[in-house]
């Protein structure tokens, strides 16, 4: 049993690491070599990008999720349900999303027939007529284009008048059509982006346009100039002229590299452009060709051609656009790792090892050390995949951690957990590890949903591209949020610990509620420096872009709420006015104050940093405030119903205030 | 009495009823906002004294709340009370002593801002300069006297002092001026709708026009467009009625006597003893997108008294300090991307928050690491003894 007990750490340690290990671990390819497809570069939303993304972040849009279920089962009611996901150990089959891509490009019948459309408003579902089609799964609809051609007219003029509602003014089911219809343009410029849609052979066509081009453009010049026109040269070269310009204008990412990267790198083209540009060039793009191989020999299942295609195409940028090339590949890797996943998972069995120590605290003190130090080591391993999915992120974007709405929530959840490591350092309790796997969990889980809206890359806009502000006011000023959290859910701990358990006081030897509470005060002081250091170079960053420090905006205004209320906590316990339980339910307050701050003065949908209104975490944000506002509730109750302070001694928290004093630094020691 | 007073204003206890109430008070001018717009929930949360409440119908305005005035204001007695009370000497008491007075650096450098910094809008087009910039909300009435080719004399009376009825004189001007309707935001048409008057003026006989008033505007990046009906009385006693309005993109031109008379609504204008010229506006774009990379204005400083000239380019995050007015990128022409449109701002305590945050910063940190080191002390003592 001793033997256990020491092992267990590092049985956990070990099993997590090979965990990670073997995710890190590079795949083999398919037979055809789908995954080098996926990592070619592209251009799209202004930043270069593998063709993964691409197909990933469309996927997104289309049914927020990354890939497309192929394995359905057909339930009680005789319709197509997918696998629930709660068998996490049934793994059914997919269709990746750089092979979706591909499908979609190549094989645009088979990609027809994919359910890669979510419907999700039970309206727009009855109103399309679309009730009897579709497939299920978790309560959410999903349809292949097949379904909705027929109805594509009707929703593009659907969305066109939903559109014209302000946003914040549009209803659920106006954005949900105004969201399908923007599913559905991409879907279409896809089918678009490497050959026009319709062609059965491109490397033919591509050839029959090279014959073409001299008499072409010699028949179309005269025609211009009213000399002898070749009616039927012209014709012939117009024909596939015109499905080039229809590609042109309805593709999506950008494939063709620029001519003269030395003059201007961001000059990429789409196919169909490159093509037009070579009446001018007289010549087409070794791209253009590559693909066109890659293209056909798909279609055809010949596996070598577009092995060999590929190869050849990776040689060609090698030359002039290695970076892009190596962006590609990166990215890829970034994307298929997932290490916030892999993170969010060691935070859970963290937290629920962390949380057997704290139970077991005072009962059964050699199990509770072992589940301590190994959720400590737990959380220093998510730590370390934390760490290192945040800095290949911001090596990809070239930016500070944080740059939008997803990836502060990544930050918050680093912070916190970095805070965590360190209280575990200094109160070896496995508070510190609880804390971190909560947040961590908590933070990535909201990360994650906060990325099904698509790529969480963009480009900043004007106002915020610099990585000097972004690094100094909104890197500070995201600490001041992690620590303000980190505050209140040590002191939900405190409140739960201490109403439903005796673990607060059960051990002679260390008092969980005092070391809880040195806790709540040294982060409270330091999400006070942290918050107000941050609000601040906010105001100077304003007031270097447009020379006003504070305007009352409400994503300032928010920031300035948490200062106010830490400052309050600190000024409140300096002044004697709370003890140990004050204290507790103010830093839970404080969860709330935050919580509005991040996400509540998004929901306002005015201001400079709106980010739009967010209908779904409306709903999470009520319930997190109901759940603060009940853990206040029982903070509150009398000590007697307190499990923690019922046996032994009825009034620790209300110490006499000599006692309590101790701690609590000027004005009240005066 | 004397020392309970002191007392009460130099306790702890004040201070954080101070703050919570300072916490409502901009947790509640911030939903304000959505019902109100930012302007004016700035105004009546934060540069007021008082927060009102107006019974409907009624005329009356009682004070529910302290407004970010009061708060600031009490914060800042009761800040210097407790440091009279409480202080002590010795650099562990350096910190606390530091971040106050950034704190009371803040407060006050606010309070100087709201008071006394002006805020103007300067429009440039491509290959043109500009010497004056307009105001956003402040409105004039100009009446420039041309009849001298060399030299405008120009009588600018302010909104504020149109007032329906009021009869407005002035020795440079050739007549007397009666407002007859001003309204400080308005609409006019071109043929009759619902609710739209009739405009009976001089000079709108050829094109009729319909007007009514509106409400203030609240919503974000609307302001407020006033018209005014003014009757203008000659010394030989002829009167004739014009109809003035920021609508209107031409200004009035009219002959009183002999002398040849340029009238306009328009906003109110800051002249600059120097000239900014714009050389190029750019608004560059990432590629394949709409989304905005950078805007920027290359412009040319020219000081006719000095013979100062020089290039200088303004960018977001870059802007122009001179003369003691900072000049912003702040729009430009949507129409042909060939215009700018600069903030200039003027605001003599911008360095406050600067110099603020480092007091603060620096004062908390010192604080904090004194309650750091006596933390970690103790518990060395503490595990060395167990």
């Amino acid at each position: 049993m001793k033997l256990l007990f020491k092992s267990l750490p590092w049985l956990c340690l070990a099993l997590f690491v090979t965990e990670m290990v073997m995710v890190l671990k590079p795949k083999a390819d398919g037979e055809m070599r789908v995954a080098e497809f996926g990592r070619l570069p592209a251009l799209l939303n202004g930043r270069v990008q593998p063709l993964d993304s691409v197909a990933h972040n469309s996927l997104l849009q289309m049914r927020s999720t990354g890939d497309v279920p192929l394995e359905f089962v057909t339930n009680k009611f005789g319709r197509l349900e997918a696998h629930p996901g709660w068998k996490f150990w049934h793994h059914p089959k997919k269709l990746r999303s750089s092979e979706w891509l591909l499908e979609v490009c190549f094989k645009p019948e088979v990609a027809d027939t994919r359910y890669a459309f979510l419907i999700h408003h039970p309206d727009l579902i009855s109103e399309l007529k679309l009730g009897d089609k579709g497939v299920e799964k978790s309560g959410l609809r999903y349809y292949t284009y097949n379904d909705i051609e027929p109805l594509v007219t009707e929703i593009f003029t659907q969305a066109g008048t939903a559109s014209q509602v302000e946003s914040a003014k549009q209803t659920p089911y106006q954005k949900q059509v105004i969201k399908l219809a923007n599913g559905i343009n991409i879907y279409q410029r896809l089918k678009n982006s490497i050959e026009p849609s319709g062609t059965t052979n491109f490397v033919q066509l591509l050839a029959d346009y090279q014959d073409a081009l001299p008499t072409g453009v010699a028949a179309l010049r005269a025609q211009q100039t009213g000399g002898e026109t070749d009616k039927a040269a012209l014709d012939q070269f117009m024909a596939i002229a015109r499905s080039f310009e229809k590609a042109a204008n309805e593709s999506y990412p950008r494939l063709v590299p620029p001519l003269n990267p030395e003059k201007d790198r961001e000059a990429w083209s789409n196919v169909g452009a490159s093509l037009l540009g070579s009446i001018r060039d007289q010549q087409i793009q070794p791209a253009v060709s590559f693909y066109a191989r890659i293209a056909d020999a798909y279609a055809k299942g010949d596996s070598a051609e577009f092995n060999s295609a590929i190869a050849g195409y990776k040689n060609w940028l090698a030359k002039d656009f290695s970076k892009e090339a190596g962006k590609g590949r990166a990215e890829y890797y970034y994307n298929r790792v997932k290490m916030f996943l892999h993170a969010t998972i060691i935070y859970i069995f963290a937290f629920v090892l962390a949380g057997g120590a704290l139970l077991t605290f005072g009962s059964w003190p050699v199990a509770s050390e072992s589940f301590r130090r190994s959720a400590f080591y737990l959380i220093a391993l998510a730590c370390v995949v934390h760490t290192a999915g945040l800095i290949f992120r911001m090596a990809l974007e070239g930016r500070p951690p944080v740059t939008n709405l997803y990836s502060s929530a990544i930050f918050i959840g680093w912070g916190t957990c970095v805070l965590g490591l360190i209280l575990e350092r200094f109160f070896k309790v496995g508070l510190g590890s609880a804390m971190a796997g909560l947040s961590g969990f908590v933070t990535l889980l909201i990360a994650h949903n906060l990325a099904l809206g698509g790529d969480t890359m963009e480009m900043m806009r004007a106002v915020l591209d610099t990585n000097f502000w972004l690094a100094t006011h909104v890197v500070v000023v995201t600490l001041g949020y992690s620590a303000t959290f980190v505050a209140g859910v040590l002191a939900m701990g405190y409140v739960i610990l201490g109403v439903f358990t005796p673990v607060l006081k059960a051990r002679k030897d260390f008092d969980l509620s005092k070391a809880l509470t040195k806790m709540v005060y040294a982060i409270v002081c330091f999400a006070t420096l942290f918050s107000f250091v941050g609000t601040v170079l906010g105001g100077i960053w304003a007031d270097q872009s447009w020379g006003r420090f504070w305007g009352w905006d409400p994503k300032e205004n928010g920031a300035l709420l948490i200062v106010i209320w830490n400052a309050l906590i600190l000024h409140a316990r300096w002044g004697g006015l709370v003890r140990e339980r004050g204290l507790m339910n103010l830093a839970i307050f404080g969860n709330v104050i935050t919580a509005w701050s991040w996400f509540g003065t998004n929901m306002l949908g005015i201001g400079l940093h709106s980010y739009g209104f967010m209908d779904a975490a409306f709903k999470w944000l009520m319930l997190f405030f109901a759940m603060n506002v009940t853990l206040i509730g029982l903070g509150c109750l009398p000590l007697n119903i307190w499990k923690s302070f019922q046996s032994n001694d009825p009034a620790p928290p209300a110490a006499p205030k000599s006692a309590d004093r101790e701690s609590t630094p000027e004005p009240a020691s005066v | 009495m004397l020392t309970r007073l002191y007392n009460f204003f130099s306790s702890v206890k004040l201070a954080v009823v101070l703050l919570a109430l300072g916490l409502i008070l901009v947790f509640w001018g911030t939903i304000a906002q959505v019902k109100l717009g930012l302007y004016q929930a700035q105004n009546d949360f934060f540069r007021s004294w008082f927060i009102y409440w107006q019974p409907q119908g009624s005329g009356m305005r009682i004070p529910i709340f302290p407004g970010s005035y009061l708060v600031g204001g009490l914060l800042l007695i009761n800040l210097f009370a407790a440091h009279l009370r409480y202080y002590r000497k010795g650099w562990k008491y350096v910190g606390i002593a530091l971040l106050h007075i950034g704190v009371v650096l803040m407060l006050v450098g606010q309070f100087a801002t709201d008071m006394l910094s002006v805020e103007s809008y300067m429009k440039i087009r491509e290959g043109a300069a500009s010497n004056y910039s307009e105001s956003n909300g402040r409105w004039e009435l100009a009446i420039v006297d041309t009849t001298d080719e060399k030299d405008d004399k120009v009588v600018a009376i302010p909104a504020g002092m149109l007032v329906d009825g009021k009869t407005i004189e002035h020795p440079e001007l050739p007549f007397k001026v009666r407002v007859q309707t001003y309204h400080l935001n308005s609409l006019l048409a071109a043929q009759q709708t619902g609710g739209l008057e009739p405009v009976d003026a001089e000079n709108m006989t050829g094109t009729r026009v319909w007007w009514r008033g509106l409400p203030k505007e609240t919503r974000m990046n609307y302001r407020d467009i006033p018209s005014v009906l003014v009757e203008l009385t000659e010394l030989n006693g002829t009167a004739k009625k014009f109809l003035l309005s920021g609508h209107l993109a031409r200004p009035q031109t009219l002959k009183a006597g002999a002398r040849d008379i340029v009238m306009e609504l328009r906003p109110e204008r800051y002249y600059k003893p120097f000239y900014l010229h714009l050389v190029d506006f750019r608004f560059d774009r990432y590629p394949g997108t709409e989304i905005p990379k950078n805007f920027s204005s290359r412009v040319r400083v020219v000081r006719p008294e000095s013979g100062e000239d020089r290039e200088v380019t303004i960018r977001m995050n870059e802007p122009l300090r001179y003369e003691g007015k900072t000049f912003f990128q702040s729009s430009y022409d949507e129409a042909d991307e060939k215009g700018t449109v600069l903030q200039v701002v003027d605001n003599p305590s911008w360095l406050t928050p600067y110099f603020a945050c480092i007091l603060v910063g620096v004062g908390m940190s010192w604080q904090f690491l004194v309650h750091l080191i006596g933390f970690a002390s103790k518990r060395k003592t503490a595990t060395a003894s167990a």
